[in-house]
């Protein structure tokens, strides 16, 4: 089949790949550009680990075909840390224990970055309702929710 | 208690950085990827299969089949039974042979170009045909005490049935395999695996090299629940095969569709009994027979079985007591080893009985449960005296006053008196679950500790990271031993080549074992620098003192840990020492059914308070509290995350996890979107999670106890409390309820209750 190049904007740098046109952006990011902290849990779009940002929304890039992506944003977790310098999230789910194997961190991580976009000061309810698209199943999730609201809060903070 | 740091590979984990098994493929150049072709049936004997299509596809490489195995094509772990290309499929979906391809896509599409001709069979789907064809993979077991024939005197006697489903792992990370050819013509796989030493040995045996030849490495796991003990084995043979025959790096990752299909999975049971009580609801005997869907192989299936018999007393005395087991086989995947590994189905079992006896006898359930505690001085019906058997009734106690449970049990009977639609309930169980491994000689590790003339330290051992934080609190003993910070410790892959005759990461006792063994090394270090240091301090050996990196004696100026291993180095002091370490104490003997098979016992208790909506069985898990002995916490964050986790995993398996093969044998649930795992939802609403207080256990590492297992079965609580929901709908006589307590067994449930008469 013949290869498609794509153009887009990668975690903030101009990158570009080629694609077959069937291939998943998932498939994209690990296979073609090596950009390995995507993880696949499922492959249809009901477990969340493979969650990026898409121009700014929260998709499952499993059911994203790389050639969509042609002129676009894609954020994914390699892009949250500036540098060696991690973002609060990032912070939070460590201090708060909010990952056990880390293999749904990255999902949780980019959801909750989009969330904190949308929602800066999100109650719990509204956090499990956002999150509900990423499943763990290591953690019991009560941590992760923690991690969320210690993060929001101090993103606030440092906002103000 | 010192600090054991975040998760050792926390920063990984939230950058992206971790690296597992999948993550690797960029490393290897004109890697091939395999798939499977895949029976249609259930059953059926292979007749024909015809590769000329397949091979003739573009981009297909070849075909692997039975005829390209120099060794034994076999990597059944223990009783060599289950064929890599077997000529008759045992279970819907079985591999019969590997397509190997330039592309993933190459490879799938070569695969449907396979011709495999079949003959079908008649498949065994269920326990009950399993009995009644004798379709056997093991069996009788006994466990017998004392006169069984005694609960035929009893005040009250009943027989009863009890159907357990068996689990998903759904381990987030699918299982996976690279293989590639070394340059002294031996193999090397990257794999995820609880145990890279029997993945090894598999590849050997396929192959026919000595395993000397055969290097096995684990990064880490994203999870492995017990599903990465024996099951990951079939996926590294099928790697090695190919990078034998082809010469080029291959690569087999199961897709989650796949990886439901081919792998196995947490037991079902089939468990009949009966039993007497006393009228003041002690247990006078049991007699219960014990039947576990094995599947097609025998994998682990005793060992788990033999787990399921023993804790068939959970927290209980069972002074006369008859147990009887069989694996059944079906055509079935082969069901494995998963978190509690045969503990509670047994457990499960107990609990039921104590409620349905409880309801009888017009007593309250967590009554029963206390009156039946073992007591100082009691022995299991296996012979093994229960230590500290005192803390059953101490942390009931301690739970039951930190979780108001009496107060609020009242208040939900108030509550639920003005409910007609909406009903609550609450209820209380104890855990008390053996650690170590029962096969005897699996209780051993090893470790290789190096150490670096700027005073680095490389920590290797036989443990395998999943998650459950092995590492982090490896990295804590390892530092704690030697006397430098968390930072100076790197724990390194698990590597066949570094520590060789591992047992798997399993039985709740990787930290128990290797941890041991670790510190065992480091202790030998620390004695050679000792003498380098005092040599340094000029003082006497007995004075030095290792801390946080420095190296001290009283009065004398500290040096930096670095500084005392170069000066070893020069005066030729090896700065590497091996590890090792052995459970003592520990014995049983299958024949005889007796023994002492656990070092220690792991206590717990929890409430859960849950409400039912009997228009639609709906549950809500209301609020749970957790208290666990976990000795002396070697990391209370990982611990915790255990709790909590393995809470969750359990009620998971209780509630609304439901694995449904149709008739034709096909898994119907075989996929994320129809197999429900706990989400959010599930989550309870208020979740209280504690440790029991000086709890110290006397010879293990430093004084902790195991965690990775016995939460799993605190979620029995969740199951009793819908249970009690469910006959506050009737007049509270007994319910009958299978598991998984789905929706739908819960409306069914109240139905018959609300059927039998509303309440008085």
């Amino acid at each position: 089949m013949k290869k498609v190049h794509v153009q887009l904007t990668l975690n903030g740098e101009p990158a570009e790949f080629l694609a077959e046109p069937r291939q998943t952006l998932l498939e994209c990011l690990r296979d073609n550009l090596n950009l390995t902290g995507t993880k696949e849990g499922c492959g249809d779009g009901n477990c969340g680990s493979c969650s990026v940002l898409l121009d700014g929304q929260l998709v499952t890039s499993c059911l994203v075909l790389g050639v969509e992506t042609d002129g676009l944003r894609v954020d994914t977790v390699e892009g949250i840390a500036k540098g060696s310098t991690l973002h609060p999230i990032q912070k939070a789910f460590i201090d708060n224990a909010a990952l056990q194997c880390g293999i749904c961190t990255p999902g949780f991580l980019m959801a909750t970055k989009s969330l904190l976009e949308h929602n800066p000061n999100p109650t719990e309810p509204e956090i499990r309702l956002w999150l509900a698209n990423n499943l763990c199943r290591c953690t019991g999730y009560d941590k992760i929710v923690r991690a969320v609201m210690i993060a929001a809060a101090e993103m606030q903070e440092s906002a103000q | 208690m010192r600090d054991s740091g975040p998760h050792e590979s926390a920063r990984g984990h939230v950058t992206g950085a971790a690296l597992y098994t999948d993550d690797l493929l960029g490393r290897f150049p004109r890697l091939l990827h395999a798939w499977p072709v895949c029976a249609p049936h259930a059953h059926a004997a292979l007749l024909r299969l015809d590769t000329d299509a397949a091979l003739a596809t573009p981009g297909v490489c070849t075909v692997l089949t039975g005829a390209d195995v120099p060794g034994e094509g076999n990597t059944g772990a223990n009783r060599h039974d289950e064929p890599m290309f077997p000529l008759e499929a045992m279970h819907h979906q079985q591999a019969v042979a590997w397509v190997l391809g330039e592309t993933l896509e190459a490879a799938q599409r070569g695969a449907a170009l396979v011709r495999a001709e079949y003959e079908e069979l008649p498949p065994i789907l269920t326990i009950e045909a399993a009995i009644a064809a004798d379709s056997y993979l093991s069996g009788p077991h006994r466990m017998v005490r004392g006169d069984v024939s005694a609960l035929e005197r009893s005040a009250l006697k009943f027989e009863g049935e009890l159907r357990i489903g068996g689990q998903e792992h759904f381990y987030l990370e699918t299982q996976c395999a690279i293989a590639w050819l070394d340059e002294t013509g031996g193999v090397s796989v990257q794999c995820s695996t609880q145990h890279p030493a029997e993945a090894q040995e598999i590849a050997a045996r396929v192959l026919n090299l000595p395993r000397s030849q055969v290097t096995v490495e684990c990064l880490r796991m994203g999870g492995a629940f017990g599903g990465k003990e024996v099951q990951s084995n079939p996926w590294v043979a099928v790697a090695a095969l190919g990078a034998w025959k082809t010469g080029r790096p291959v690569r087999v990752r199961l897709t989650r569709k796949l990886d439901m299909a081919l792998t196995g999975k947490r037991h079902p049971y089939l468990i009949r009994y009966a039993t007497g009580f006393a009228e003041d609801g002690r247990m006078e005997g049991l007699r219960a027979t014990l039947y576990s869907d094995g599947g097609w192989s025998l994998d682990l299936s005793e060992p788990i079985l033999w787990r399921s018999m023993f804790h068939c007393d959970n927290a209980y005395l069972l002074p006369n007591v008859e147990l009887t087991g069989y694996v059944c086989r079906t055509h079935k995947t082969s069901q494995t080893a998963f978190r509690g590994f045969g503990g509670p189905q047994g457990m499960l079992a107990i609990e039921e009985i104590l409620d349905q006896a409880a309801r009888r006898l017009g007593m309250r359930p967590e009554a029963i449960r206390e009156r039946n505690f073992y007591r100082e001085g009691n022995s299991t019906h296996y012979g093994q005296p229960v230590k500290d058997a005192s803390r059953i009734q101490r942390i009931w106690d301690e739970l039951k006053a930190s979780s108001s449970f009496e107060a609020r049990r009242e208040e939900i009977a108030r509550w639920n008196a003005d409910s007609p639609y909406r009903k609550r309930g609450i209820a209380m169980t104890p855990v008390k679950f053996g650690v170590s491994f029962t096969a005897t000689f699996f209780n051993q590790a090893g470790a290789l500790v190096l150490i670096f003339r700027d005073g680095s330290v490389q920590v290797n051992h036989g443990g395998t990271e999943m998650g459950q934080g092995l590492n982090t609190k490896v990295r804590r003993i390892a530092a704690e031993t030697l006397g430098v910070p968390l930072e100076a410790i790197r724990l390194m892959p698990t590597n066949t080549g570094k520590v060789p005759n591992t047992a798997p990461t399993a039985a709740s006792a990787g930290t128990d074992l290797n941890g041991a063994a670790v510190a065992n090394a480091c202790s030998e270090l620390r004695e050679r620098l000792r003498e380098v240091a005092a040599a340094l301090l000029d003082c006497a050996a007995v004075e030095v003192q290792f801390e946080q990196g420095r190296v001290s004696a009283p009065g004398k100026e500290p040096l930096p840990f670095g500084r005392v291993c170069e000066e070893a180095y020069r005066r030729r002091v090896s700065l590497s020492a091996e590890g090792y370490y052995r459970t003592p104490e520990i014995h049983y003997d299958p024949k005889t059914g007796r023994g002492r098979p656990f070092y220690y016992f792991a206590y717990g208790a929890a409430v859960s308070e849950v409400e039912l909506e009997s228009f639609t069985g709906d549950c809500r898990v209301r609020r749970v509290d957790l208290l666990e002995d976990v000795g002396d916490s070697l990391a209370e964050v990982i611990d915790r995350g255990q709790l909590e986790g393995g809470f969750v995993q359990g009620l998971g398996w209780l509630t609304i996890e439901e694995l449904l093969w149709d008739s034709h044998g096909r898994l119907a649930t075989a996929g994320a979107s129809t197999y429900k795992l706990p989400s959010w939802s599930e989550l309870p609403e208020v979740f209280k999670v504690s440790f029991l207080p000086r709890a110290t256990e006397p010879g293990v590492i430093f004084g902790s106890k195991a965690v990775g297992e016995p939460p799993l079965m605190l979620a029995i609580s969740a199951r009793e409390a819908i249970r009690e929901a469910i006959a506050a709908f009737g007049s509270g006589g007994p319910v009958h309820l299978d598991s998984p307590a789905t929706p739908e067994r819960i409306f069914f449930a109240i139905r018959a209750q609300q059927e039998q008469g509303g309440p008085a």
